[in-house]
């Protein structure tokens, strides 16, 4: 029960400060608009070339988003020293880490949401009779992003070089999840019934499992540095 | 409650820390005096189990505090120059925090007679953001309240406060000893504060070169002490 606290009252901060703040969102959100003309500049009106390429651009779109606001989720602790506050915490400091990832886990899928809707409108594509596999697969793959990509930002926020250290952690490490994700959207959105993508839900549901896991064992030690 | 032995902390060859000993009853506080880069804030990270040292021993109330930090730390606090304060969260709502997260109670009433101790209930549904320097001390010392901690720590406490905030956190800590607390303060300054103190120590180039109770010394005899001690390390150095 302290736990399920600890891990809420972290995660209650973290959406707090960034309603108030308004850093991440907007930067994002504008971060997906500029990108979506890029990617409608770049492939013109051709249908075909774009249904092909559509899957790759959403989760492309999602990783570049994911790793500017993933990236800062721990500078907030830097301010004021908040990060010794934590270390000086007593209990276990994977509520912690738990409660990071849902704040991340939060910000991302609201991004997405913005970035799915935006690639409806603009590319006219039918996400809707997708939608609920679609969610299954977006959510299992947020998850998988964010459960890694929480525990390298915590890893490289101490480092002067994060802003290229953390991509060059995080990406490598991130190819199942994007094969996974990849391959399942490009199957829903060609109209292919979710059992024919069971392979790679279960794939990201192990990945997420395991990086999960990861994190939780191994966050205190990143936090005691 | 801090009983510290032969610290010591070296970066590679540069050693910072060199065989500090010290130790600290129950309602006793000690000024730690030096000059920039005497390793008075190293001295206080290590004390607050935050930076490991290269050699020695800690306790803080009989338990190792090297070996098992997690055991200590509930009691113990530190206020550094960054006081743990989110500017984006109101002064309630930071309390809340770091309260939820220690596993206390958060009844409105307990964080409110917390804030108004400090004098800070007027402002706590302010956001920290448009806060004083003297006021994010006094928030930070409304956490340490809350937290019920037994051992503190301050960095610097009376730098950029006014005289009345100055004195406000004297009388804190001067409470905070009546209560059977220990204190350290690692200060540069001479005057601030130290009423509330019973024993000087100066560090110099990392090592205490002096630990004497206040009663023994005056205000003047303490200056000169100090400068001749600084002087004579500067110059060897």
């Amino acid at each position: 029960m302290i736990y399920a606290r600890r891990a809420w009252i972290v995660l209650w901060k973290d959406l707090l400060v960034e309603r108030r703040s308004r850093e991440q969102l907007n930067a994002l959100l504008f971060f997906c608009l500029v990108l979506l003309f890029l990617f409608q500049f770049a492939l013109g009106p051709d249908r075909e070339r774009l249904a092909a390429a559509l899957p790759g651009l959403l989760w492309l779109g999602f990783i570049l988003a994911g790793l500017l606001g993933l990236g800062r989720s721990f500078l907030v602790e830097r301010e004021n020293d908040c990060w010794e506050g934590l270390r000086l915490t007593p209990g276990d400091k994977s509520a912690i880490y738990l409660g990071k990832l849902a704040g991340n886990c939060v910000l991302m899928t609201a991004v997405e949401l913005v970035l799915v809707v935006l690639f409806g409108v603009f590319y006219d594509v039918d996400l809707w009779t997708p939608a609920a596999p679609l969610a299954l697969v977006l959510a299992l793959g947020t998850v998988g992003l964010a459960a890694i990509g929480t525990l390298f930002a915590a890893m490289t926020s101490q480092v002067r070089a994060r802003e290229l250290l953390f991509p060059v952690l995080l990406l490598p490490v991130q190819v199942p999840v994007l094969l996974a994700t990849v391959s399942a959207t490009q199957a829903l959105l060609l109209g292919q019934p979710l059992a024919d993508v069971a392979h790679w839900i279960k794939l990201l549901a192990g990945a997420d499992l395991v990086y999960v896991t990861i994190g939780l064992l191994t966050f205190e030690f990143v936090l005691e540095g | 409650m801090i009983a510290a032995q032969d610290l010591r902390k070296a970066y590679g060859p540069h050693v910072v820390i060199d065989g500090v000993s010290l130790a600290l009853g129950a309602g006793q506080c000690l000024a730690l005096l030096g000059a920039n880069g005497a390793g008075k804030t190293t001295l206080l990270r290590i004390l607050a189990t935050l930076l490991r040292p290269t050699a020695g021993s800690l306790h803080l109330d009989g338990v190792d505090a090297l070996r098992e930090p997690d055991r200590v730390r509930p009691w113990l606090a530190i206020v550094a120059h960054g006081s743990h304060v989110y500017e984006d969260l109101t002064a309630r709502e930071n309390l809340r925090f770091w309260e939820t997260l220690r596993g206390g109670d958060v009844s409105p009433a307990r964080l409110m007679g917390a804030l108004a101790e400090v004098d800070l209930d007027g402002v706590a549904d302010e956001r920290v953001r448009t806060f004083s320097a003297g006021m994010k001390r006094r928030l930070a010392l409304a956490r340490v309240r809350l937290g019920e901690a037994r051992v503190l720590l301050l960095d610097e406490p009376f730098t950029g406060l006014d005289r009345r905030a100055r004195k406000w956190v004297a009388e804190y800590l001067l409470a905070f000893k009546a209560r059977g607390g220990a204190a350290v303060i690692a200060t540069h300054g001479f005057g601030d504060g130290l009423g509330a103190v019973d024993r000087v120590g100066i560090l110099g180039s990392g090592r205490l070169l002096v630990d004497r109770p206040t009663a023994d010394l005056s205000a003047e005899e303490l200056h000169r002490l100090y400068e001749s001690l600084t002087d004579s390390v500067e110059d060897a150095g």
